[in-house]
């Protein structure tokens, strides 16, 4: 990012002989994250953005300014990632924000833009309450959230007919939330469930081999696994050392993702129900576009954060285009209904509670030349894995 | 649970123990002897596990080749070790104590950076050892094979230790030098060839941790903070420089903790306990209640005084002229900053950041430097002023600006607990102690959902609206800046100044001229308390919001390197030291990519240029320049 702007500068320069008077025909936009500290997804995110940029500008920008992103690292601090916030509005002068991470940080971001009153496009942060319980006006949010990615596995799990269900999550607001709603949707779609263990596992530090054997000593039928990264794999081994998927029904959030999946090679689990992204096997043309341009710039393959990444700027530039102005209040009413295109297709924030209806990829887990790779996949839309409009409207504070 | 279920969860518990135990035991040897906080060790550790990855990969395919891979990563990990004192730690052992803890933090920021370049960002999932990869059965019950090779390993390398240092007359030297090394010294052993080799010994063990590591867990990124944090628990409630110790440490910390994961959750009198996640700070509970029981740790004992370490410090003297001088200008360009740079500029906000940090420096620095406790939580006090203050505006109602007032009293509040028992400990013990409780505290309110909004947080805690604009916040903190530092400053010089000191410099001579030293060092606790939960609350309405991050061990951690940047043998220090971290911080973040490693450059050329610290040096400076005029 800094490298584009510094050859955009460069090119200013040249152009009108001042940078200044490139940044008035530019728009700019701030984007904060947590690169270091979470480098594995937002590398490949960075990258999406980076192409995405590339592109927007090199099709004539946002009638016909060009676009600059500025990118910021917040530490994973939420604190550092606010003063982020407060240097690109008043030295940078964005016209608005993106980006985060860490849930903690994308409802301190949100509450900022609330309180500045600026337009925030979250980008990557999962919790339920950025839109719902601690939602506001000018906050968007672009990934599936927790809530809409359990929904999306819970047809298949009630599908198993399985009684008895362990739980194994990362103890913070992400694992919790997303284990109370799998056990009140499927619940409510299964009638007679029976959870037998229930394992809250610290973040990044879970003790994989007493963990996997107790569940395997609880004798579930199937296992609903929320870990993720370092923890996934920990568990993941641990579990197959001791034969704990063998004959049981496992349902994995995430774990479908390239970012989780790839790294555990021919271990990768088999049979799971899982979300991710199946970016081999995916033959739209607007993932197919993406895919090319992608490989193309990088020689590498795209992650799920790298269609993040790409899809952030997509409805950037797309609520830009329709505002037709940087004024926040007209930002906001062009983002509510925005109509948008991602590599996962046409996409659009919901009026009622600014999430987009983005979707995920659900299937089985299958090994490939010793890969681990999704098959019977199936896209779901984020629009049909939501709450009544009446839940909506009793979470969301009225503003 | 069945017995045999019991039986197979506790020999889980002794493999993770082994691992433990091979973390620590480096650890606690270098403390031992070299009296150095390393920091680094758990980077140490994470070296060893991408080594080990890039080793095995190549020539990991058989028995031989596998374990050779180990050894080599363990061997090249040590010579990390022993360049990293040779170039490095030797240049500063005569600074004050603890500030190798600096030059070892900016180490940490170096190695993170050069990992994620050379090995990626991606986890790597190391391959399993050649012929362990399956597992036995136990009552019915598998257990990988290579867990049971870890249980022989760790005794193994107990006894190897054990054997080497006392059958060995290196291990002899490494004894004596524990207890006493001015002793050593005196009667002619090269002191840098041992201390060399220890630190190489030191390092060689966490990176044979790391590598035997790897078939458990992937080599990520993350390792290097979650491994220093164990091996310094594990230490500290074995004992430090006790080896065996280390190991009974690992054994109980690595047991409970299967124990909660195999009890699960269980109703008792009508309420479901969920002991798994417990885990979360059982390792915390566990060295608090160690260290309130027995103040060295299980099996650790009284540390020898070290005698010839730095330089005595001067007795504080009042600002001089040329000091005032300096603090008065400071100060108008502070009152004029916002007319200056514009209300709303970033200038304005980067200082009111910079402020709060100055007090929460300032209030370390008071029971650190003249108060000679060392705290490793002082973060405790710091969000538990933040959340006093951002609970009552919330949840109670509370104006602001009476929210505000709270946040000294729930600082305070807190290190007058912690303080009681904290005071009654000395040296690491007492830091790590002040660690436990700030652990403790940050996972009730990272686990109480309802109250605290658990991992998220509270968000909408907006100043009140006649200092909703930057610049009158901006005033507003200033104000209670300055009125904490010269507050601190006022104390100091006052008779309780005094008499701290005196329980600082010899407890035994202040008892005897009738200073009761337990109360005089509790009441310096609780006034730090107070003065760091003012800097909380400023920190909560200045953010808008408040997440368990205000109470981590990284903000703790922020606060030692500001007192140490500055120099902690100064009143001034603590305020150089502050502005210098967090305006690198803020500007180097923003030049690079790599800025963690830029940053942790830095630190290091200033830890060589100012080995007293930043201020500290520069008073050395005048001094002697004064002398010699």
């Amino acid at each position: 990012m800094r490298r584009t702007n510094i050859v955009l500068s460069f090119a200013c320069a040249a152009v009108f002989g001042a940078g200044v008077a490139c940044a008035q025909d530019a728009i700019r936009i701030g984007e904060i994250n947590s690169y270091k500290a979470q480098a594995a997804f937002l590398e490949p995110y960075k990258k999406g953005m980076e192409l995405a940029i590339e592109e927007v500008n090199a099709g004539g920008g946002i009638n016909g300014k060009k676009l600059d992103v500025i990118v910021r690292d917040d530490n994973a601090n939420p604190g550092d990632a606010v003063r982020a916030a407060e240097e690109l509005v008043s030295r940078e002068k964005v016209s608005f924000i993106a980006g985060g991470f860490l849930s903690n940080i994308g409802v301190a971001l949100a509450d900022f833009a609330k309180q500045k009153k600026m337009l925030y496009l979250a980008s990557e942060p999962l919790t339920d309450k950025i839109v719902w319980q601690g939602g506001n006006h000018y906050t968007f949010r672009l990934r599936p959230s927790t809530y809409m990615q359990v929904s999306m596995l819970v047809p298949g799990a009630a599908q198993a007919k399985k009684k008895r269900w362990a739980v194994v999550y990362p103890n913070y607001e992400y694992g919790q939330s997303a284990v109370a709603t799998f056990k009140t949707q499927l619940q409510g779609k299964q009638g007679e469930v029976e959870f037998v263990s229930d394992q809250a596992t610290p973040l990044g530090k879970i003790d994989a081999g007493p963990v996997a054997q107790a569940i395997a000593d609880a004798n579930p039928d199937a296992i609903f696994v929320v870990l993720f990264g370092a923890d996934l794999a920990k568990f993941v081994r641990e579990g197959e050392t001791r034969g704990l998927f063998k004959d049981r029904f496992v349902v994995g959030l995430l774990t479908g993702e390239p970012e989780y999946i790839d790294p555990l090679k021919d271990e990768a689990p088999v049979g799971w129900w899982v979300t991710g992204y199946p970016w081999y096997a995916i033959n739209t043309p607007e993932h197919k576009k993406f895919l090319d341009a992608y490989q193309a710039k990088y020689k590498d393959y795209p992650r799920l954060g790298s269609v993040v990444g790409y899809s952030t700027i997509m409805a950037a530039v797309a609520g830009l285009k329709k505002a037709g102005d940087l004024d926040t209040e007209k930002l906001v009413s062009a983002f509510e209904g925005l109509e948008f295109g991602t590599p996962l297709g046409k996409t659009k924030f919901r009026p009622q509670d600014h999430q987009s209806t983005m979707g995920a990829y659900v299937g089985k887990t299958a090994l490939k030349d010793g890969k681990g790779i999704m098959v019977d996949f199936q896209y779901i839309e984020g629009a049909g894995v939501q709450p009544s409009d009446a839940d909506v409207k009793k979470w969301r504070p009225q503003d | 649970m069945s017995l045999a279920a019991l039986f197979v969860q506790l020999l889980n518990g002794l493999a993770s123990a082994s691992t433990l135990f091979l973390i620590a035991a480096g650890l606690s040897l270098i403390f031992g002897v070299t009296r150095i906080v390393n920091f680094a060790h758990g980077s140490l550790f994470m070296l060893g596990s991408y080594i080990a990855y890039s080793l095995i990969t190549r020539v990991g395919g058989s028995g031989l080749g596998y374990w050779a891979a180990v050894l080599l990563a363990a061997s090249a990990v040590a010579i990390i070790g022993a360049l990293t004192e040779f170039l490095l730690l030797r240049r500063i052992y005569r600074a004050p104590e603890l500030f190798q803890l600096l030059a070892t933090f900016a180490l940490t920021l170096i190695v993170q950076d050069v990992v994620l370049q050379l090995w990626g960002s991606e986890n790597l999932v190391g391959p399993r050892a050649p012929g362990l990869k399956s597992a036995i059965f136990i009552f019915g019950r598998a257990l990988p094979t290579y867990d049971i090779a870890l249980i022989v390993i760790g005794p193994a390398v107990l006894g190897l230790l054990w054997l080497v240092l006392t059958r060995t007359r290196w291990g002899i030297l490494i004894r004596a030098a524990t207890q006493d090394r001015d002793m050593v010294a005196a009667l002619g052993v090269n002191q840098a060839m041992l201390f060399t080799g220890v630190f190489a010994l030191g390092a060689g063990l966490a990176g044979l941790g790391g590598a035997l590591n790897l078939p458990r867990e992937p080599a990520n990124l993350g390792q290097d903070i979650t491994a220093i944090g164990d091996a310094f628990v594990v230490v500290v409630v074995g004992g430090m420089g006790s080896i065996p110790g280390a190991f009974l440490a690992a054994l109980l910390i690595a047991e409970i903790k299967a124990l909660c994961i195999a009890l699960g959750q269980v109703s008792l009198f009508g309420t479901v306990i969920s002991f798994p996640q417990f885990t979360l700070v059982a390792e915390f509970v566990v060295m608090a209640i160690v260290l309130v029981l027995r103040p060295w740790g299980l099996l650790g004992k009284p540390q020898g005084s070290v005698r010839s370490v730095g330089q005595i410090e001067a007795p504080i003297a009042p600002a001089g002229r040329m000091l005032q001088i300096i603090g008065a200008a400071v100060l108008a360009a502070l009152l004029v900053l916002p007319l200056i740079s514009g209300g709303e500029s970033y200038t304005t906000v980067l200082t009111i950041d910079i402020l709060v940090g100055v007090l929460f420096a300032v209030s370390l620095h008071f029971i650190m430097g003249p108060g000679g406790m060392h705290s490793f939580g002082h973060a405790a006090y710091f969000g538990l002023g933040a959340y006093g203050a951002g609970l009552l505006f919330k949840n109670a109602g509370v104006p602001m600006e009476l929210a505000l007032i709270a946040a000294p009293i729930a600082g305070g509040l807190g290190a007058l607990i912690f303080g009681w028992f904290c005071v009654r400990l000395s040296g690491v013990y007492l830091a790590m102690l002040t660690l436990a409780f700030a652990q403790i505290v940050w996972s009730i309110v990272f686990q109480w959902d309802e109250l605290t909004g658990g991992s998220n947080g509270i968000i909408g805690v907006w100043p009140a609206p006649w200092l909703a604009t930057k610049a009158a916040y901006f005033y507003l903190t200033l104000a209670l800046c300055v009125v904490g530092v010269l507050l601190v400053r006022r104390i100091l010089f006052a008779p309780f100044g005094y008499a701290m000191r005196a329980v600082r410099d010899s407890s035994l001579r202040a008892d005897a001229i009738g200073i009761g030293a337990v109360r005089v060092q509790w009441t310096a606790f609780v006034i730090a308390g107070a003065i760091c939960g003012i800097a909380g609350g400023l920190f909560a309405f200045s953010k808008g919001s408040i997440s368990p991050e205000t109470i981590s061990i990284g903000r703790s951690v922020d606060g030692l390197v500001m007192v140490l940047l500055g120099g902690i043998g100064t009143l001034v220090g603590p305020i150089v030291g502050s502005v210098t971290f967090l305006t690198l911080q803020d500007s180097v973040a923003r030049q690079t990519e790599y800025w963690r490693a830029l940053l942790g450059l830095i630190i290091l050329f200033l830890v060589l240029v100012f080995p007293q610290g930043i201020a500290g040096t520069i008073r050395d400076w005048s001094d002697r320049a004064w002398k010699r005029a």
